[in-house]
């Protein structure tokens, strides 16, 4: 085969997906950026040149540092607890259980249905006085709750679903990596009557390391991606409380059709994805333990 | 807890045994119990939604009133539409790109390779404003294309199917060509054929991706001649339309049901595909 024509064939192979990813990913990243230096365009007007006026009305508005905290919170709370679980899960279904298959089945459920049919669900479930868990703790003596009603708890119970929903998601790529780690090990760890937990810190946490990242990596991406619940169960209130960063952008482009000011909201957005990123390649990337 | 010996050994019918197994049973109860609870309301009267009796009549009348309510019918067509679209392009452009890169040298390859990845981190739904304007500038809005476009080329598609073409034998490939195939027949006849387990895990994870799938087409589609399940049920369930909880259930059972079936039927599939998707 001559060289020039080993030139040509890739790049034929490549360019459906180039294009696309071009057009939907690379460009439109560029466009956001240079339109939030822009007015949002009204009519048949060239928008005009605003500089960083945007950034300007940003930072003294506080629906955007209400959703800009939102997000962190959401964020450091669901990524944790969700690893955690996924971790615990992943480490029960393995072992020796009886009724495994079961178990896998229940923790993996809520994972296959789509967000908004099981946002649908807990919504009744957070009923005040009448839904599932207030009638619960009734039970207890608690008085009822308007858990999606009152800017204290609303977050919460929103991370409560997402925690339950993606759990059993990142359970399947722990089980994978447990399924990969030699029995052997275990064995040598049982004739040693070295304990179950120094073996799960000193063995086989340091070799789920890699999946670890990689579920860390998913969790903090669907963390700032993942909105269908306050569309469907709060639409960001009350009073902001529950407005995280993508669903502001959605509510200010698609409600208020400021495109312009949702661009310079979408920035900070791919900052703090891009920030996502270089922590992944930069610093955890050399920390991990790789086999 | 630090005394405890590995599960399989004798001492292990200890007290604090049963406590950890009773805890385990107790976690997979709580995780299964919200959707036990959606389908018990689902097929009981609506009277019965807050008020737990075991004895209570079983009725269908919740996904009859449902069904009736809104088009679920053409929304269900619409979904199946959106998914096979997407799968079917998914396969032809991620085969493609995943063999140039599997197989190929070429100049700037890593460079092309790093800028696919930037898909991994941002998904076209984060930049929605901007694709909303392409979309419309292409004349696209509210269609079934739209929903799928951004879609088509999937980096994570690219990737793992990378990695899988990179595993087949360079010397396959090299026997294909001696033989006289080109670049599509051998990757046709070597490639495909040796990745057919991912491309089902594959094709599993990007279904039910898509089937959940909801602020994008949201956004994009606005009648019912293209709205897919997941539009047509926030359209349904909206809290100002004022609908019963169990009707709702049913209806948020029904928009689930294929997936839930299919799941519960191919557990062990499903369950493997997605560990081989992620292993890569």
């Amino acid at each position: 085969m001559s060289q020039a024509k080993n030139q040509i064939t890739p790049w034929l192979l490549l360019l459906p997906a180039t294009v696309l990813l071009a057009v939907f990913t690379h460009i439109p990243a560029v466009m956001t950026f240079i339109n939030s230096f822009y007015q949002t365009p009204r009519g048949k007007r060239p928008p005009r040149f605003v500089g960083t006026d945007h950034y300007t009305t940003m930072i003294i508005d506080p629906v955007f540092w209400a959703a800009l905290k939102n997000n962190a919170i959401y964020a450091l709370g669901t990524v944790p607890a969700s690893i955690a679980l996924a971790m615990l899960m992943a480490i029960i279904v393995n072992s020796s259980i009886r009724g495994r298959s079961l178990m896998r089945m229940s923790f993996f459920l809520p994972t296959v249905l789509p967000m908004i049919a099981v946002a649908n669900i807990w919504l009744f479930f957070y009923t005040p006085g009448y839904g599932l868990i207030d009638q619960f703790l009734a039970l207890f003596g608690f008085h009822e709750t308007n858990w999606l009603g009152n800017p204290d708890t609303v977050l919460g119970s929103l991370m409560v679903l997402a925690i339950w929903k993606e759990a059993g998601f990142f359970m399947i790529f722990y089980l994978a990596a447990l399924q990969q780690i030699s029995p052997s090990l275990s064995e040598a760890a049982a004739l040693e009557g070295t304990g179950r937990w120094y073996f799960f810190r000193r063995v086989t946490f340091p070799l789920l390391m890699p999946t670890t990242l990689f579920v860390l990596i998913n969790a903090v991406i669907n963390a700032f991606r993942l909105i269908d619940h306050v569309i469907v169960m709060t639409r960001g209130g009350p009073d902001n409380a529950s407005t995280l960063l993508l669903y502001y952008v959605y509510n200010v482009a698609f409600r208020f059709w400021d495109t312009a000011y949702a661009s310079a909201l979408t920035v900070v957005l791919l900052l703090a994805l891009a920030l996502i990123a270089f922590i992944q390649f930069g610093i955890l990337d050399r920390k991990v333990h790789y086999k | 807890m630090t005394a405890m010996t590995l599960s399989h050994q004798p001492r292990a019918f200890s007290f604090w045994r049963t406590v950890e197994i009773a805890g385990c049973y107790l976690l997979g109860l709580l995780w299964l119990l919200p959707l036990l609870y959606a389908v018990w309301m689902a097929f009981h009267a609506p009277q019965y939604e807050a008020r737990f009796d075991l004895f209570a009549p079983l009725t269908l009348e919740n996904f009859t009133t449902a069904w009736a309510a809104a088009p679920f019918g053409r929304y269900f067509l619409n979904t199946f539409m959106l998914i096979t679209t997407i799968l079917i392009s998914q396969f032809v452009i991620c085969t493609l790109a995943a063999y140039a890169f599997a197989r190929y040298d070429f100049r700037g390859k890593t460079l092309v390779f790093m800028l696919v990845l930037v898909q991994l981190m941002i998904m076209p739904e984060v930049l929605l404003v901007e694709n909303y304007r392409t979309i419309a500038r292409l004349g696209l809005v509210d269609t079934v294309v739209a929903m799928g476009l951004p879609y088509m080329a999937s980096a994570f598609g690219i990737f793992l199917l990378r990695q899988t073409f990179l595993t087949v034998p360079k010397e396959l490939d090299d026997a294909a060509r001696v033989e006289g195939a080109g670049a599509l027949t051998t990757l046709l006849r070597v490639y495909v054929p040796l990745a057919r387990p991912i491309y089902v895990a594959y094709g599993l994870v990007s279904v039910s991706y898509h089937w959940n799938n909801l602020l994008w087409p949201l956004v994009i589609t606005n009648s019912v001649s293209t709205r897919p399940l997941t539009v047509g049920l926030q359209v349904f369930s909206s809290p100002d339309q004022g609908v019963q909880w169990s009707i709702i259930s049913a209806a948020a059972l029904m928009t689930s049901a294929p997936l839930l079936i299919g799941f519960l039927l191919f557990q062990r599939q499903f369950v493997q595909s997605f560990m081989r998707a992620g292993i890569k």
